[in-house]
């Protein structure tokens, strides 16, 4: 029988640092600016903190990535790397370390700095023998959105106004959004009329490529109130990886993405949660793409199969909407360092938790769900974290 | 490209009709291929005995081609290849070396192989002349449509044409004296002697097929003073103004389109001309009439898409420096990992599980090839090899990406159901954007996909289906 993460862990302090194209800051300075505000708000010191995971894709090996920008003293240091769900993975580590009772106190950090790459879009990811297909990430996720529109009779003017509509509201919460890289408001026009980048999806459809740093303290739920009085507790850490079967196979329907919906159902029953549209009060998931964000909704079990349209239309995912999505912005326009987004993630959720989300607060939240994706639909690691009160 | 593009580009004089270019994925080694698939079509490659590979437009001048076809055709190891190279005539050469190799019972069966895509520099007439094209003839001893009767080769010193290892476009001299001293004597000198040789003469022959020269009005003349009459002749009038003078390939390629309309019993005088020529006399069978072409010249000379600027030209062949694309540059190609996927990176073999039945093919791993697991049921190596290539699919859905760093944008990439069984991620080429929707049906092609450090690397890549195919 299983264990469960439920209550056995709290976070009890976070930072985030501006997400951006921080040209005059290096991953050094990333990282130091999360982690000084994870730790000032924790009300902790870095002599006090047992372990360390940290959460990168592109930007460091090791746990040197961490350490030596931080001059730890021989403190143990595991660097994790999920993909893009690299952040998930540093927190899952601490959480579970924690959970264990191996340590009391630990740190979980997630950072990135792709803008020193002089490119578009991420770093390259090829296979050894170069005979991958021409694609990049955006083409990648089209291929979803060609196959959404088709399967559920969508034209491509309605299924470009649909996925409108999410860029259009997290581009409504991530101008509430101080921290957040992109800060405009956008029209479903404009997003419809951007330029394509991988058809259908135009720009407005992709989320910002950014640089930053997030993160968490952690510590046993039943310490935590000795360190505050409104900690956030850990209800479910789910992960599930792809067989990658999906581009192998006919049998994959390529409008959804079957590792989220297992995720979600089995941090669900981890947290104990019947019915997650009506449970969850709020959720931050991997919007790399307006599509991914769409069928997420569905495998999230938010929405019925092929008709996460009509919430979208009927404004269930706004701020103001019976299921707030991406109230800080998402990736879409916080943005997407890529081994800082998890943690970024349930940042936006611990400072709705403790009422500390300004104009973009969610009223008495109850319980959060985060959602952090990492490579491709037909072959993710996704993750699925919810946390509470 | 029609020619009065490339006269709009630099001015002067534009040669009446169009040329073939190769895509910019295309090089001599991938139209062989493609040659040599429609030749072989429902014959066992595994029966084939030999690869002869002529061109003058090798990609390498130190690693042979023919043995990267051998593969990607799927021929045995013990099938004897060979790179015919630097004549013009290489395509006829190749001919007679696997006549006479079939004829002395070396071999029971020789496929042969021409394909060149020569470079004329721009602003020249030659860039205007010259089509890149391939042709594939197979040769074997069963059921053939027409015979090798005779052959006679001479040589010759003269420099006509020539370009040294270090140039990129064809030189050549004083095209008067070429004519004259060169292509209108030795051609003749090849001919008349084959004729000599058998004791016959123009009248015995239906057909008289011959390399044009680059001024293809000389065609005739030869012809004529061999006591040819025009309907003998074998025009290359059509090839010449809908694909150019073809190199290595273009003497096959006539041979093909007089074969296409010979009728049993006919005879067909056959030459190659390059630093001295080779002639043929053909005999055709009965054969003929039950012989099914595959596609033939007529397919490839209508499906075609018209360049419209002679900037594309330049891009795809890659004579001008472009501003790269901010994207990651891709990573250094890895000999031994393309070694040792060889078989399903040239061959495009993937696997039939033996205990699920699924065909599986995987070209999107970081680390799974070949695949060793079932994707479907998890069994452990308990696969039949199962080949992809010559299979046809349906795209199941596609993007078209701006972003992707390609010659030809947008990258164009579809996921492809095969028949069957089996999908996978293929960039689609030879296609217009346009025309991309879910369900249309696809073959797969191959090509060079990149370039590192002088290594081309081949794979393949889907193409639509076209009509008459």
């Amino acid at each position: 029988m299983p264990g469960s993460i439920k209550d056995k862990v709290a976070i009890i302090g976070m930072g985030c640092t501006k997400f951006g194209e921080l040209w005059d800051k290096g991953p050094s300075d990333l990282i130091i600016e999360a982690v000084n505000e994870a730790l000032t708000d924790a009300g902790v010191e870095m002599r006090d903190i047992e372990a360390v995971w940290v959460g990168t894709l592109f930007s460091g090996f090791g746990g040197r990535s961490l350490s030596e920008p931080l001059r730890l003293q021989y403190k143990p240091v595991t660097r994790v790397e999920n993909a893009c769900a690299s952040g998930t993975e540093a927190v899952r580590g601490a959480a579970y370390a924690i959970a264990a009772g191996v340590y009391d106190l630990c740190l979980a950090v997630g950072f990135e700095k792709l803008k020193d790459a002089g490119l578009a879009g991420l770093p390259g990811m090829q296979n050894r023998t170069n005979t991958h297909y021409e694609q990049s990430m955006p083409g990648v996720f089209a291929i979803m959105a060609t196959r959404y529109f088709d399967r559920y009779g969508l034209k491509p003017e309605e299924g470009k106004t649909m996925l409108a509509k999410i860029s259009v509201k997290s581009h409504d919460n991530g101008f509430l959004n101080p921290k957040a890289h992109l800060r405009r408001k956008l029209t479903i026009e404009q997003v419809v009329n951007a330029p394509i980048i991988a058809w259908p999806l135009g720009l407005f459809d992709c989320c910002g490529v950014s640089d930053g740093a997030a993160a968490a303290v952690l510590t046993r739920a039943d310490m935590a109130r000795r360190f505050r009085s409104d900690p956030v507790f850990i209800k479910a850490l789910q992960i599930c990886t792809s067989p990658t079967t999906g581009r192998l196979t006919t049998e994959y329907d390529y409008t959804h993405v079957e590792e989220a919906y297992r995720a979600g159902i089995a941090a669900y029953a981890e947290a104990g949660i019947k019915n997650p549209r009506k449970e969850i009060s709020m959720a931050e998931v991997h919007d790399c793409f307006s599509i991914t964000e769409a069928v997420t909704m569905e495998d999230l079990q938010f929405s019925p199969r092929g008709r996460v349209k009509e919430d979208i239309d009927a404004g269930v995912f706004n701020l103001n909407g019976e299921l707030p999505v991406q109230p800080d912005g998402g990736l879409k326009c916080f943005g997407h360092p890529v081994g800082a987004s998890g943690i970024r993630m349930l940042y936006e959720l611990y400072l709705q938790f403790q009422g500390r989300a300004g104009p973009r607060q969610i009223r008495s939240p109850k319980l959060g769900l985060t959602h952090n994706m990492g490579n491709e639909p037909y072959a993710p690691t996704v993750s699925v974290a919810i946390v509470g009160l | 490209m029609e020619r009065k593009v490339f006269a709009n580009a630099w001015g002067g004089f534009a040669i009446p009709g169009e040329r073939a270019i190769a895509n910019y994925d295309e090089d001599s080694v991938t139209m062989a291929v493609a040659a040599a698939m429609d030749c072989l079509d429902r014959f066992d490659s595994q029966k084939v005995d030999g690869l002869l590979f002529a061109t003058t437009t090798s990609p390498y001048k130190e690693k042979q081609c023919s043995a990267i076809m051998s593969l990607t055709l799927n021929l045995r190891r013990d099938a004897r290849t060979a790179d015919i190279t630097t004549s013009l005539r290489s395509g006829t050469t190749a001919l007679a070396l696997a006549a006479d190799s079939i004829k002395a019972g070396t071999s029971k069966s020789m496929l042969v192989t021409a394909s060149d895509t020569r470079l004329g520099a721009p602003g020249g007439m030659l860039e205007q002349s010259l089509g890149d094209a391939a042709a594939a003839i197979l040769l074997g001893t069963d059921d053939i449509i027409a015979e090798i009767s005779a052959i006679h080769s001479i040589t010759d010193e003269l420099a006509g044409t020539w370009r040294s290892y270090e140039d990129l476009f064809v030189r050549s001299w004083e095209d008067r004296m070429i004519l004259d001293e060169g292509y209108s004597k030795i051609l003749p000198e090849a001919m008349a002697g084959l004729m000599k040789k058998c004791g016959l003469g123009p009248k015995d022959f239906n057909k008289v097929v011959f390399d044009p020269p680059t001024d293809i009005r000389r065609h005739g003349r030869v012809a004529t003073e061999l006591g040819f009459e025009p309907s003998q002749v074998q025009d290359p009038l059509n090839l010449f103004l809908h694909v150019g003078v073809a190199g290595t390939a273009m003497a096959p390629l006539m041979l093909i389109a007089a074969l296409e309309e010979a009728k049993p019993g006919e005879r067909i005088l056959f030459a190659g001309f390059g630093n001295g020529a080779d002639a043929f006399v053909l005999q055709v069978t009965d054969a003929i009439t039950a012989y099914k072409k595959k596609r033939g010249l007529q397919y490839y000379l209508t499906n075609k898409r018209m360049l419209e600027n002679y900037q594309t030209y330049l891009r795809w062949r890659e004579l001008v420096p472009q501003e790269p694309a901010r994207r990651p540059e891709k990573q250094h190609i890895s000999i031994s990992a393309v070694w040792r996927e060889r078989k399903v990176i040239l061959g495009l073999w993937g696997i039939k599980c033996r205990r699920c039945g699924t065909p599986q093919y995987d070209n999107g791993a970081m680390s799974t090839t070949p695949i060793r697991v079932c994707g479907v049921c998890q069994a452990q190596d308990d696969f039949d090899d199962y080949c992809f290539a010559g299979r046809r699919g349906t795209v199941f859905s596609y993007t078209q990406d701006n972003l992707a760093a390609v010659a030809d944008p947008p990258a164009s990439v579809v996921l492809v159901d095969f028949e069957g069984g089996g999908r996978a991620f293929f960039d689609l080429t030879d296609r217009d954007p346009a025309e991309v929707r879910v369900g249309m049906p696809v073959e797969m092609t191959f090509r060079k996909v990149h370039y590192d450090r002088g290594f081309t690397n081949y794979f393949w890549k889907a193409k639509p289906l076209r009509e008459g195919g």
